[in-house]
């Protein structure tokens, strides 16, 4: 074995003498490395975005929506016998010890008048919890609290389209609406948030207590729905768990009858949306890889014909004494090198791609370190197993034959 | 060892395939050169002769026979022991020169010892360049080889050759891309380095150039039919002297090819 630093001269002088060359043969790496980081990186901050998006609604919520009852095997459909009660939100409230939060949810549609509207909305009854459970934040006034729902107040808090509907320049806390003719008092505003991930207007509602939405305004005895958090992530599909048993036995279900509610997390929606981002980012990458794979082809290409351009100076070199390892190691030397220059282009192509991304298009990629050291790996493999087959070639040459090659 | 018998095949044979056809290059040669002399090896082409030179210089195996280098038998070497051999105890000099491409005559002289493991040249660039100035060439080491003549490529050349010390130097037909002039010149080289106690195996089929030579060896077919001492032996450095020199008028006549 030759000292490294002698194989390393050898090799930058081959590639210096032949500049352009190395320089477009590297072209195919330079960009297969900068397209798997950028394409990675593109499909790891879109499912960020969705993460954060998803998030935003309460990342550890789950939800329990009454279920279909069965009457002799035939689906009467979602919510057609509604057995979801406030006693249910209670129970779960004093027993479930894996949530942190719960709140029954009445919904109803509803005329209201204030201000200086008149505005058709959907007015949601709730617990004091729900704005933690669905990370909703309070922009003035406050939310009402456990007396409000004992003593079913008469009190409101507006989302954001509400406020602009009714109240478009003043202060709305403190002001009398009427919702269905019966009069509130508002007591708090929310902070916008924006369109649902499912495009609904999520600020055009008006939160009541859960009491005065069932009994005041749809005058029935179920809920439509609960809301409740998990402490945490993880311990989603634990809570959903105790949930479940919980509102079986106060349903008074025997073992073996299907559930009378469905209960969805959060959690689920995560998992589904990052599995289909993961896919999406997945193929990126496995487009780019190919792409550097061609890079690869190209230098194998390239170093073959020089190979034989160089069959010559192959000869003379063995002639000299050059053993075939010390030929093979030279050849080998500046396949690597020309893929690790590729690689070394391609991550500074990257950061201006990822920058210019950025600043012009608004995309947000993620470039992770671990995605950069593994393309600059690849790229020297690739050195490495497309250099591997002309340099051998070279390193088998008889000298005779070498120094004869016209 | 020192007189001794530096070059010894014992029937050499090579034989070539080629597709049905065998050619028998060598026939079984026995060639014993002791250190120190000059051997022009003459011959037609396809009498075996560059075949001989590079069953000499370790670039190709002999079919049967042995061949000791220094008293030692190469019959046995592997890829990477014949090529230390050409490393260590070898200069070659080729009729096309070749040298490495847009290198510099420094680099190329330079070449064998990027492959030296001996350690014997602590110091290569200054190892080259005192070779370079053995052939007298000091002045235009820094020189690509097509920015060079004839004659000084060949002197780059002999230059390599000379670099890691070798106990012979190996030229095939290094005169025959060379005009007369410089041929003689080149040859003259070859003279000195020979009074220096280089061995030197020269093939050739000038028989002016052969008379540079102490000794000729002449092959047919692939066996040596003659094989005598040089009594009219020419140096090249006097016939240099009575050469017209390259910018006197050349004569029309002598142009002619």
């Amino acid at each position: 074995m030759l000292w490294p630093k002698r194989l390393l001269t050898i090799a930058f002088k081959g590639l210096l003498k032949n500049r352009m060359r190395s320089l477009l043969t590297t072209l195919g790496v330079i960009i297969g490395v900068a397209s798997v980081i950028v394409m990675v990186g593109i499909g790891a901050g879109a499912q960020a975005d969705v993460e954060s998006q998803i998030s935003s609604l309460g990342s550890n919520m789950i939800m329990v929506f009454p279920g279909a009852s069965r009457h002799g095997g035939a689906s009467g459909g979602a919510g057609s016998y509604n057995r979801l009660t406030l006693d249910d939100v209670d129970a779960i409230r004093e027993e479930a010890v894996l949530l942190s939060a719960v709140s029954g949810a009445v919904r109803t549609g509803a005329q209201v008048v204030g201000g200086t509207g008149d505005w058709n909305t959907s007015v949601m009854g709730v617990s004091p919890e729900y704005p933690s459970i669905r990370a909703w934040t309070i922009q003035s006034g406050e939310f009402f609290d456990e007396r409000a729902v004992r003593s079913r107040a008469k009190v409101a808090v507006l989302g954001a389209t509400v406020v602009d509907e009714l109240f478009p320049n003043d202060d709305p806390v403190g002001q009398q609406i009427r919702i269905n003719k019966t009069p509130f008092r508002v007591v708090g505003t929310l902070k916008a948030k924006g369109a649902s991930s499912f495009g609904r207007d999520e600020d055009d509602t008006i939160l009541v207590p859960v009491t005065t939405g069932l009994y005041r305004l749809s005058g029935g005895q179920y809920i439509n729905m609960m809301f409740a958090s998990a402490r945490s992530l993880d311990e989603s599909d634990a809570a959903i768990e105790e949930i479940t048993g919980i509102l079986r036995r106060e349903h008074r279900l025997n073992p073996g009858e299907d559930d009378d509610f469905r209960i969805r997390s959060q959690a689920e929606f995560i998992e589904m949306a990052t599995e289909t981002q993961q896919v999406m980012t997945l193929l990126l990458g496995a487009v780019a890889a190919v792409s550097l794979i061609v890079g690869g082809i190209g230098i194998m290409n390239i170093m073959l014909v020089s190979v034989t351009e160089r069959t010559r100076e192959i000869g003379i070199r063995l002639a000299v004494g050059a053993r075939s390892s010390d030929i093979l190691i030279q050849f080998l030397t500046e396949s690597v090198v020309l893929s690790l220059l590729g690689g070394t282009i391609g991550v500074a192509l990257a950061y201006v791609l990822t920058t210019i991304l950025n600043s012009a298009v608004g995309m947000t990629p993620l470039v992770n370190p671990g995605i950069v050291a593994s393309a600059f790996g690849f790229a020297a493999a690739i050195g490495v197993f497309f250099g591997y087959y002309p340099a051998r070639k070279a390193a088998m040459l008889n000298p005779i034959d070498a120094l004869r090659y016209e | 060892m020192m007189s001794g018998r530096v070059i010894e095949t014992r029937k050499a044979t090579k034989h070539y395939v080629m597709g049905d056809l065998v050619v028998k290059a060598l026939r079984g040669v026995d060639l014993t050169v002791t250190r120190g002399e000059f051997v022009a090896i003459m011959g037609a082409s396809g009498s075996g002769k560059s075949t001989l030179l590079n069953v000499i210089g370790c670039l190709d195996e002999p079919t049967s026979g042995t061949y000791l280098l220094d008293g030692v038998d190469t019959s046995h070497f592997t890829r990477d022991e014949y090529a230390e051999v050409r490393n260590q105890q070898i200069g070659f000099v080729f009729q096309t020169f070749n040298l490495l491409p847009r290198t510099t005559a420094l680099d190329n002289v330079e070449l064998p010892l990027f492959y030296d493991r001996s350690g014997r040249f602590p110091d290569p660039k200054a190892a080259a360049v005192a070779s370079l100035e053995r052939v007298g060439l000091g002045d235009r080491m820094h020189h690509d080889p097509s920015e060079l003549s004839g004659g000084e490529r060949q002197r780059v050349a002999l230059a390599r050759a000379l670099v890691n010390n070798p106990s012979i130097i190996l030229a095939d037909e290094p005169t025959g891309n060379l005009d007369s002039r410089t041929s003689v010149d080149v040859m003259s080289v070859f003279q000195e380095l020979n009074e220096q106690g280089i061995t030197i195996l020269l093939v050739t089929h000038e028989p002016e150039i052969a008379q540079y030579a102490k000794r000729i060896v002449v092959m047919r077919d692939g066996i040596i039919v003659s094989d005598r001492q040089v009594w009219d032996r020419r140096s090249a450095a006097r016939d240099l002297e009575s050469m017209p020199s390259a910018d006197e008028p050349v004569e029309l006549e002598a142009q002619r090819e």
